[in-house]
């Protein structure tokens, strides 16, 4: 079973970090990655350039605005895919991403976990 | 249905097990009873596996010049299903050295990038050392849990490749033929084992359908509506020879039961036609075999059948707390009866939120074509 894990960060999260805190962190996700492909369950894994556009029907024309993430505290920095055996594991997984612990007790910060959609159906 | 089946038990006693070529129930019942009579009916089974698992020619004394050819195949398939890999390792490691599939070929099949698929197989051996693995046939005690776990491998290899939808861009290597080919060797090195042909006859039987499944569109054809003519009628012939056999000389388990259920779709020349009664005893026998939540969500649609929509509901509502709450498959059925009951509005808005929860592609838009019928 294939899962995307959706990695939000927080601007003031990230700027309120000491150096050697971000330098730890990023470390500490190098591992993690190199954890998730040495079990052979990482598919892919991609960060994301947080400048979002978004394109929306106005009228009867596809319109290209800023956004949605602009404004917003929170947008999506990264991501990754796991094929893994259950959704236990994904979800361990996902409690484990080193990130996370920087987002507790403010908002922001967290992982979403999306199951991702097979090619194949059983008889119905 | 239960009741009928015990009076029926004591009445077979008294009078024989009647022979009837379409009676799937009776005969998986009557061997079901013979089983639980027997009271060293595992014993045999046993010693039986014991001696199927020891090559033909250890039990001979060798020819005194010739170098038998050795065929290891037992000990490779309870390698590569070691206890202590997970399912998808399991799986992978299976086609790579059962199967003598490419790692590439693998990695298309499971749509993963190569290298994951490669360290999955490197993760898999490493862990085979770690956990002290041996290629040798397990001891005698754990050979039969351990021959579970391998026909539970190649249950799932057969359905990963049994797609929904083909076509250029979904491309994959034919998993289910290669299921079928490694369980008809299982199979043929252990031909006294009900289970072993009991799966084998359930994955031809299945497969005999493959190509009435899917419309022009690659959409999903639910089984009420398949054009049957376009059933493998050989692969059913072969299916049905194997489950007769092993119905009649091996102790039933829960493949040969699954198998005698697909069995008598098969011999159905019509959806309205299927022997339902019979579908649903098998369904109970099996829930007492192996039983479990999607067992039971399946005797529910033979319930309504045989007994109206209320009685399949009812049963549904039981399974609304356990493990399946929420799963696409169980809103589908109660979809599926509430339709029947004439409930149009809830029936819609079950297909709606069965759509909504589906993990397959297919899966989900027949379920919102269902839901759009309705409104």
């Amino acid at each position: 079973m294939k899962y995307l894990m959706l990695i939000y960060g927080n601007e003031e999260i990230w700027n309120s970090l000491p150096a050697g805190d971000l330098t730890t962190l990023i470390g500490e996700v190098d591992a993690f990655n190199e954890a998730l492909r040495a079990s052979g369950e990482l598919v892919e894994s991609q960060g994301l350039v947080s400048r979002a556009r978004s394109v929306r029907m106005v009228g009867d024309a596809p319109v290209v605005t800023d956004g949605p993430y602009l404004e917003a505290k929170e947008y999506v920095g990264s991501y990754f895919v796991v094929d893994v055996d259950s959704e236990e594991r994904a979800l361990e997984i996902a409690r484990s991403y080193p990130a996370l612990r920087f987002g507790s007790g403010r908002s922001g910060g967290g992982l979403e976990v999306w199951p991702l959609m097979t090619g194949t159906g059983g008889d119905l | 249905m239960q009741e009928a089946l015990l009076a029926a038990f004591e009445t077979w006693t008294a009078d024989g097990v009647p022979e009837h070529p379409a009676g799937w129930l009776r005969t998986v019942a009557a061997r079901r009873y013979v089983d639980q009579v027997r009271a060293d009916a595992a014993r045999q089974r046993r010693e039986r596996a014991a001696v199927d698992a020891t090559p033909r020619d250890a039990l001979l004394a060798p020819p005194p010049d010739a170098e038998p050819a050795r065929d290891d195949l037992l000990e490779l398939l309870f390698l590569c299903c070691h206890p202590a890999l997970g399912p998808s390792a399991q799986v992978a490691l299976t086609l790579r050295a059962v199967g003598g599939l490419t790692t590439p070929e693998i990695a298309a099949a499971f749509l993963v990038p190569e290298k994951t698929m490669a360290q999955r197989i490197v993760r898999a051996k490493q862990r085979l050392r770690e956990a002290g693995a041996r290629f040798a046939l397990p001891p005698e005690p754990e050979r039969e849990p351990r021959l579970t776990v391998v026909l539970h491998v190649l249950y799932l290899i057969f359905n990963e490749g049994y797609a929904a939808s083909s076509g250029p861009a979904l491309r994959r290597v034919d998993l289910t033929r290669q299921a079928v080919r490694l369980t008809r060797r299982l199979h043929r090195r252990l031909p006294a084992d009900g289970e072993v042909a009991g799966l084998l006859a359930l994955m031809l039987l299945t497969e005999a359908r493959g190509p009435a499944r899917t419309g022009p569109e690659g959409e999903l054809v639910p089984l009420a509506e398949q054009d049957r003519t376009r059933w493998d009628r050989s692969a059913i012939a072969e299916g049905t020879a194997l489950l007769t056999h092993a119905l009649s000389t091996a102790p039933v388990g829960p493949y040969q039961v699954q198998a005698a259920i697909a069995a008598v779709h098969a011999e159905a020349p019509s959806a309205e036609e299927t022997d339902w009664p019979q579908v649903l005893g098998l369904y109970e026998l099996l829930e007492r075999l192996a039983p479990g939540p999607a067992v039971t969500l399946n005797r529910a649609v033979a319930l309504g059948m045989v007994r109206g929509p209320a009685a399949g509901l009812d049963l549904v509502r039981e399974l609304a707390d356990g493990p399946l709450a929420g799963h696409h498959r169980l809103l589908a059925v109660r979809a599926h009866l509430l339709e029947r009951a004439g409930e149009r509005e809830a029936a819609a808005r079950e297909w709606r939120e069965a759509a909504r929860l589906a993990g397959s592609l297919p899966e989900r838009r027949f379920l919102v074509r269902q839901a759009a019928r309705l409104m």
